[in-house]
C-alpha cells in the first residue's frame, strides 16, 4: 500500500516526527485543557486584574481579569479549527479552479487564469480588510469563507500546469474515448493523480491560515470580541507587552509553536509523498 | 524581448485599473461615511450632512456608479478626491507615499541581497554546521508573523535602552523633528533599523530557503564543473556560473513575495508608529475613509505591478533563453 509507504517515510523523518508529537500535544492542551485548569474562559475573577502567572491563575490574568490559561486555549481552538477548514476550502477551490482551467483549455482557461491574475494583483489581506466591518457582528465563519476565498490562487496556478501534461497521458485519453463527461474524468482521473501537491499543499495552507486569521484579528479585521483567537490575544498582548509580559508570550508563543509544527509536518510530508522534488 | 515586455505592462495596467476599481466599489458599498456625521451633539440636519457628503463624492444616497464615474474621472485626471472629512487625498497621499517607499525599498534590498547570499553560501557550505544553523533558523523565522516579531523586536529594543540608561535604536517613528543636518540624516537611519528588520527577515528566510535548494540543483551540474575544469577560480566559477542560474527561480518569486511584503509593511508601520500608506489603510477602513482606502488600493496594486515587471526584467537579464524568443 502506498499509504503505508508513505507514513513510514513521514515517520522516518525526524523533523516530521517532531512536528506530529507538537502538533497532538498542541491539539490536546487546546481541547483537554480546558478540562484541568480551574476557571471558564468567560470566568472574570474581580479579585485578579492583571495579576502575573500564580498558582491559582497559571498564566496570568487580563486587564479584565479573565484566567488567561483557559482564554489562550479558547482562543486556539478557534485558531485550529480556522486553519482546518480554510485549508481545505481553499485547497480545494484551488484544485478544481486549476483543473478546469488547463483541462479545458482555451476559452474557459483564459477566463479562470485572468481571474486568478486579478486576485494577485489586489493583496488579498487588503480586500479582506475593506470587507470585514460589514461582517461585524456576523457569524465567524463568514470569515472563514473570505479567508479561503483568496488564499487558492498561486495554487491553482501549480495545479493548472501539471493537469496540462497529465490531460495527456493514455489512461485519461483512454476515458475520454470511453465517453466518460469531461467534469467526471477530472475528478476521477485528474485530481486523484494530483493528490500529493493536493496533500502538502492543503497541510502548509492550515499555517498559511492561522497566520492570516491572526494578522487580520490583530487588526480587529477578523473574529470579533467576545469572542477570541490568537490573533486578538496577540493584539490586546502587544499593547501592553513590556509591562505585563505574560499576556503577548502565552499567545505569541503557542502561535509560532502551531505555525511551525504544522510546517515541519507539511515538509516533511513533501519528501514522503514525492522524494523526487526539492523545493 | 522589448515586445514582449510592452504586451505584459499593457495587460498589467488594465489589471491594476479592473483590481482599483473593484476595491473602489467594494469600499464605496461596504463603508458608511455618513457615520461619522450622524449621532453628533448637537446634531447636525440631515440636508447638511448630505450636502457635505456630495460634496466629497461619498453620499451614500447616489448611486455607487455614479459615485465610482466620478471617482475615476477624478483619478485618471490625477485627482484621488477628498477624505472622510475633506481633507485632499492626494495631499496626504504624497505625505506618505515617500515613507512606505523607503521602507519597502530598503526591506526589499536588503531581504532579497542577503536571502540569496545566505542560502547560496549554505548550499556551498552543504550539511556543515553553517548550513544547518542558516537552515533551522529560516524555519523558524518563516513560522513567525510580522507582528510578532515587531512586538518582539520593540520589547527588546526597550529593554536594551533601559538597561543601557540611553536611547541606542530608536523604536517609534519615523525621525526625530528637533534635529537637523547630518544628525537629521543619521536619526532617520537610526529609527530604520528595526522596521528594516522586521520587514527583511521573513523574506531573508524565504529567498534563502529558496536559493539554497536551486542553488543545491546547479551545483552539480556538467556546466559548473566544466568551469571549474577549464581552471577558472572556484570563487568565479560559482558566482558567474552557479549563481546566475540559480538566481531565475528567486526572481521569479520576487513578485509573489513582494504582495507579502506590503503586508508585512502595514504591521511593521502600525507597531513602529510609521506614518505610512499601510498604517493609512488600516486607519481610513476604521474613518469609513472610502477614498483613502481606494488610493491605497490603487498604490498596492501599482506595487505589485511593478515588482512583477522587475522580476520580468530580472528574469530576462539572467536568462539568456528568454531573451531569444
Amino acid at each position: 500500500m502506498r499509504s503505508k509507504v508513505v507514513l513510514g517515510r513521514l515517520l522516518h523523518n525526524k523533523q516530521a516526527r517532531y512536528g506530529c508529537i507538537a502538533l497532538i500535544l498542541l491539539v490536546a492542551l487546546a481541547y483537554i485543557g480546558p478540562f484541568i485548569g480551574a476557571y471558564e474562559w468567560t470566568d472574570k475573577d474581580f479579585r485578579a486584574f492583571l495579576s502575573p502567572p500564580s498558582a491559582d491563575h497559571w498564566w496570568g490574568t487580563t486587564t479584565i481579569g479573565q484566567d488567561m490559561y483557559a482564554v489562550t486555549l479558547r482562543g486556539m481552538q478557534k485558531s485550529i479549527v480556522i486553519g482546518l477548514l480554510v485549508a481545505l476550502i481553499s485547497t480545494a477551490l484551488a484544485a478544481v479552479v486549476g483543473a478546469f482551467a488547463g483541462y479545458f483549455g482555451g476559452r474557459i482557461d483564459r477566463l479562470l487564469m485572468w481571474g486568478v491574475d486579478l486576485l494577485l494583483v489586489l493583496p488579498s489581506f487588503l480586500i479582506i480588510a475593506i470587507i470585514s466591518p460589514r461582517l461585524k457582528g456576523g457569524s465567524w465563519l463568514w470569515f472563514v469563507v473570505l479567508l479561503a476565498a483568496f488564499a487558492w490562487m498561486i495554487t491553482s496556478r501549480v495545479v493548472r500546469s501539471m493537469t496540462l501534461s497529465l490531460r495527456e497521458r493514455e489512461y485519461v485519453l483512454a476515458a475520454v474515448y470511453m465517453g466518460i463527461p469531461r467534469w467526471k474524468i477530472i475528478f476521477r482521473h485528474i485530481l486523484p493523480n494530483l493528490s500529493s501537491l493536493l496533500i502538502i499543499d492543503a497541510t502548509l495552507n492550515v499555517s498559511g491560515a492561522v497566520i492570516g486569521e491572526a494578522a487580520l484579528s490583530f487588526f480587529g479585521f477578523g473574529i470579533q470580541p467576545p469572542d477570541v483567537s490568537l490573533g486578538t490575544l496577540i493584539a490586546e498582548g502587544a499593547r501592553n507587552a513590556t509591562g505585563y509580559p505574560w499576556l503577548f508570550a502565552f499567545p505569541a508563543g503557542l502561535l509560532v509553536v502551531l505555525v511551525l509544527s504544522i510546517n515541519l509536518i507539511g515538509d516533511g510530508l513533501r519528501d514522503a509523498l514525492d522524494p523526487g522534488s526539492n523545493s | 524581448m522589448g515586445r514582449f515586455l510592452l504586451r505584459r505592462l499593457a495587460t498589467n495596467v488594465i489589471l491594476v485599473a479592473i483590481a482599483a476599481s473593484l476595491a473602489y466599489m467594494l469600499a464605496a458599498t461596504t463603508m458608511n461615511p455618513r457615520g461619522a456625521y450622524e449621532g453628533r451633539q448637537p446634531p447636525v440636519a440631515e440636508a447638511v450632512v448630505d450636502a457635505t457628503l456630495d460634496e466629497y463624492n461619498l453620499n451614500d444616497k447616489t448611486p455607487v456608479f455614479q459615485r465610482y464615474v466620478t471617482w475615476a474621472s477624478g483619478v485618471v485626471a490625477g485627482d484621488f478626491g477628498r477624505t472622510w472629512n475633506g481633507g485632499s487625498v492626494n495631499d496626504e497621499m504624497g505625505r506618505r507615499i515617500g515613507v512606505s517607499l523607503r521602507l519597502l525599498f530598503v526591506g526589499t534590498l536588503v531581504g532579497f541581497v542577503l536571502g540569496v547570499g545566505l542560502g547560496a553560501y549554505s548550499a556551498v557550505r552543504q550539511y556543515r554546521f553553517s548550513d544547518r544553523l542558516i537552515g533551522v533558523s529560516s524555519f523558524v523565522i518563516m513560522a513567525i508573523p510580522v507582528f510578532v516579531l515587531a512586538t518582539l523586536l520593540a520589547i527588546a529594543t526597550y529593554s536594551l535602552n533601559r538597561g543601557l540608561g540611553f536611547t541606542l535604536i530608536e523604536y517609534t517613528g519615523e525621525y526625530n523633528p528637533k534635529l537637523s543636518g547630518w544628525d537629521q540624516f543619521f536619526n532617520r537611519l537610526n529609527h530604520l533599523i528595526l522596521p528594516t528588520i522586521s520587514l527583511s527577515l521573513g523574506s531573508i528566510a524565504f529567498y534563502s530557503r529558496i536559493q539554497r535548494n536551486m542553488m543545491l540543483d546547479v551545483l552539480n551540474q556538467d556546466f559548473v564543473r566544466t568551469a571549474m575544469a577549464k581552471g577558472l577560480r572556484r570563487r568565479t566559477a560559482l558566482f558567474k556560473h552557479a549563481l546566475r542560474t540559480a538566481l531565475i527561480p528567486a526572481a521569479t518569486y520576487f513578485a509573489f513575495a513582494f504582495g507579502t511584503m506590503l503586508t508585512g509593511a502595514t504591521f511593521t508601520e502600525k507597531i513602529f508608529a510609521w506614518h505610512g500608506m499601510g498604517a493609512w489603510l488600516v486607519d481610513s477602513i476604521n474613518q469609513n475613509d472610502v477614498n483613502a482606502v481606494a488610493a491605497v488600493s490603487l498604490f498596492a496594486s501599482l506595487c505589485v505591478l511593478v515588482a512583477s515587471f522587475l522580476s520580468d526584467l530580472l528574469v530576462a537579464a539572467l536568462d539568456p533563453r528568454v531573451r531569444v524568443n
